[in-house]
């Protein structure tokens, strides 16, 4: 029988499938971090229980860690503690943690398919939702809550219903100066933030398949943002060299038993998806939100849709989105200045991310109005930055390149923006607050981020690269 | 866990689309070890200024609204995997919510954690925030066990999906920690035969 990718992952890893209940899915690698764990350590404890399988356990702490100085003891006293508490969970239960100092330590979902323990047909979970990421690799990954944290923890198994698979396909090739960000902002700006709730998502098409791994990790880590359980990108031979050679990746007879398996690793030509949507690269501008949750995004020289456009149910809401912007109702953003830019997260702070926004401020300086951080996606990418001399251009640019950590992303550790400020942030999500009380999100690729940088306002960055040219 | 079977009582409508876990709970609150104690911060700053005062317009400080569900708009819980938004609202005194559409993790830490999420039509949510509107101590009556929600006042009910098995759990008050160490055996056969 034909299947989809996530149906052959799935089905490999059912322990037990049983009608009227969900099936027990086998998990081969939890990822942890400070947030989320330590209510399920704790109720291990409470259980009596070991962790099942700690070798298939990896933690790291990134929410809460400065990005500054990080090997001076954390000041905020809360965060201090949580971090602490999963050092100490960790040594308990015999989890390997790259904790702060170690060479590994980053965020989350960078540090697993940097270190090749993310690979093709893997089941993945973390109390996180943006798990999806390392779907990039033809893995079901998908994030969870604490309460299943501590199921995964006792059992290495979760209980879940099979999901609904949806197929995008984006066709054909990009402009000049839209990246993975743009593509997949436009998509949860066309099918809105709720768009791909219950679905698996598998992302195919000729522009998918042209991306490097990292625009594709771009691509899966906003899953989420239009509800999808998770996304995933059939593996192919970008995927493999993108592996080969890593920390934890197979090696020598292993590999060519694990690449023969990845072959096998693709939706067979007629197998059925519940929904199929395709788009055309060619039709896709660098993108911005303007709102507050990341479906409300539009290309930069559009104008923000009218509150009378809306359906009658969503009118208010709308209108309480664009007050809390502050921007009115069929206005362009373009030209409008920005206090902040923050280059990092999980969506958009690997290598190939700073080696764009470096190659694009090379010999620019940034505007006096702006302040910029530059957060890396974790201390591999940091010293790969600074290998490169990628951190010189920062720094003659104006740019603070800093340590490796969730950061403004969702300003947990120091790094906020201020209420009321405008941040172009390369980040998720816009919600309100999310990177600081009553902080203002706009959320963009690098190279629009970068622009807005350099000039102190959105910019449409296309026009800048056609100068350099001409 | 906690058990659910039957509920009536009045609700807090709050009636706002793609209310996202930042605003149940914002970030800068996760920083707690135990599962205690989130209900202080839920929707906070909605709910308070920046000097702590309570924000009279919202609706939790109304002291008209009162009562142990939830209601709002379509798309509630979008956002992180982060299960404080459900333990925020379990800790506020509330015991179920009801939107018109969840989003997925939500729903499942709800499950997990003895909250009920309810989803009901656009048609019926507008009528619950229209009967509210119309009376603030409107109840409205739950009933897990048949799968309905039943607006007290005017007798209008809607059915609601569950999954038969998260049901059995919240009526027994068992959760799936307890029902796959039942299968332990079968967990082991299974990395063995790989
Ligand atoms: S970078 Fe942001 S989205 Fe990614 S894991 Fe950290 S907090 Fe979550």
């Amino acid at each position: 029988m034909s299947k989809t990718l996530v149906e052959k992952i799935w089905d490999a890893h059912v322990v037990k499938s049983e009608e009227g209940f969900p099936d027990i899915l086998y998990i081969d690698t939890h990822l942890i971090h400070e947030v989320t764990s330590p209510q399920a350590f704790d109720g291990l404890r409470k259980r009596g229980l070991p962790v099942f399988r700690p070798k298939q356990t990896v933690a790291t702490a990134d929410h809460n860690v400065p990005t500054l100085n990080q090997l001076l003891p954390i000041k905020e006293e809360l965060s201090r503690y949580q971090v602490d508490m999963l050092t100490k969970n960790c040594a308990e239960f015999g989890i390997e943690l790259y904790g702060l100092g170690h060479p590994f330590q980053g965020i989350v979902h960078v540090i697993g398919p940097e270190l090749g323990i993310t690979l093709p047909g893997k089941t993945m979970v973390c109390g996180d939702s943006h798990t999806s990421t390392h779907g990039a690799f033809g893995a079901i990954a998908f994030g969870i809550g604490t309460s299943q944290v501590e199921q995964v923890f006792a059992t290495q198994c979760l209980l879940q219903s099979k999901p609904k698979t949806m197929k995008i396909e984006v066709n054909g090739e990009l402009g000049k100066g839209v990246g993975a960000k743009d593509i997949i902002l436009y998509i949860i700006a066309k099918i809105s933030a709720a768009g791909g709730t219950g679905y698996f998502i598998e992302y195919a098409g000729s522009a998918i398949e042209s991306l490097s791994m990292e625009a594709r990790m771009t691509i899966c880590n906003m899953s989420i943002e239009m509800g999808a359980r998770g996304g995933l990108i059939a593996p192919d031979q970008t995927t493999f060299d993108y592996i080969k050679g890593r920390e934890f990746a197979p090696a020598g007879e292993e590999w060519d038993k694990a690449l023969a398996y990845w072959k096998t690793l693709y939706s067979d030509a007629d197998a059925k998806f519940d929904s199929v949507l395709t788009f055309n690269a060619a039709d896709i501008a660098p993108m911005i939100t303007y709102g507050t949750n990341p479906g409300m995004g539009m290309g930069i020289q559009e104008h923000i849709p009218a509150t009378t456009a809306q359906p009658e149910t969503e009118k208010v809401s709308y209108k309480k989105a664009l007050d809390y912007m502050g921007f009115d109702d069929d206005s362009s953003l373009i030209g409008k200045p920005v206090d902040y830019v923050f280059i990092g997260s999980c969506t958009n702070s690997r290598i190939e991310d700073l080696r764009e926004v470096a190659s694009f401020v090379k010999d620019k300086r940034k505007a006096d109005n702006v302040t910029v951080w530059i957060v890396p996606g974790s201390k591999q990418v940091e010293q790969q930055a600074k290998n490169e001399g990628l951190d010189k251009i920062f720094e003659a640019a104006g740019f603070q390149l800093r340590e490796p950590g969730c950061s403004a992303c969702l300003g947990m550790n120091e790094d906020k923006i201020p209420a009321g400020k405008y941040c172009v942030s390369t980040s998720n999500r816009n919600f309100e607050g999310r990177q600081g009380q009553n902080a203002r999100t706009l959320l963009a690729s690098p190279l629009t981020a970068a622009a807005a940088a350099v000039t102190g306002k959105i910019t449409d960055v296309r026009e800048m690269l056609e100068k350099v040219e001409g | 866990m906690k058990k659910f079977t039957k509920l009536t009582s009045a609700v807090v409508p709050l009636n706002i689309e793609n209310i996202d876990t930042d605003q149940i709970i914002p970030a800068r609150f996760l920083k707690a070890t135990t599962r205690e104690g989130f209900g202080e911060n839920l929707f906070r700053d909605w709910r308070y200024n920046g000097d702590n005062t309570p924000k009279p317009e919202f609706v939790m400080n109304n002291p008209t609204y009162s009562g142990q569900i939830l209601v709002a708009g379509k798309n509630f819980g979008c956002g992180s995997s982060r299960e404080h938004a459900a333990w925020a609202i379990q800790d506020a005194g509330f015991d179920a919510v009801i939107s018109s559409f969840f989003a997925d993790i939500f729903k499942g830490n709800a499950l997990n954690n003895g909250l009920l999420p309810i989803q009901v039509s656009d048609a019926f949510l507008a009528q619950i925030f229209k009967a509210v509107d119309n009376n603030p101590k409107s109840a409205l009556e739950v009933d897990l066990e048949k799968q309905t929600v039943t607006i007290v006042e005017t007798g209008a009910q809607e059915s609601f999906e569950i999954n038969p098995y998260k049901k059995s759990c919240l009526i027994n008050g068992y959760d799936d920690i307890d029902f796959i160490l039942n299968q332990k055996q079968l967990i082991e056969e299974f990395e063995q035969a790989r």
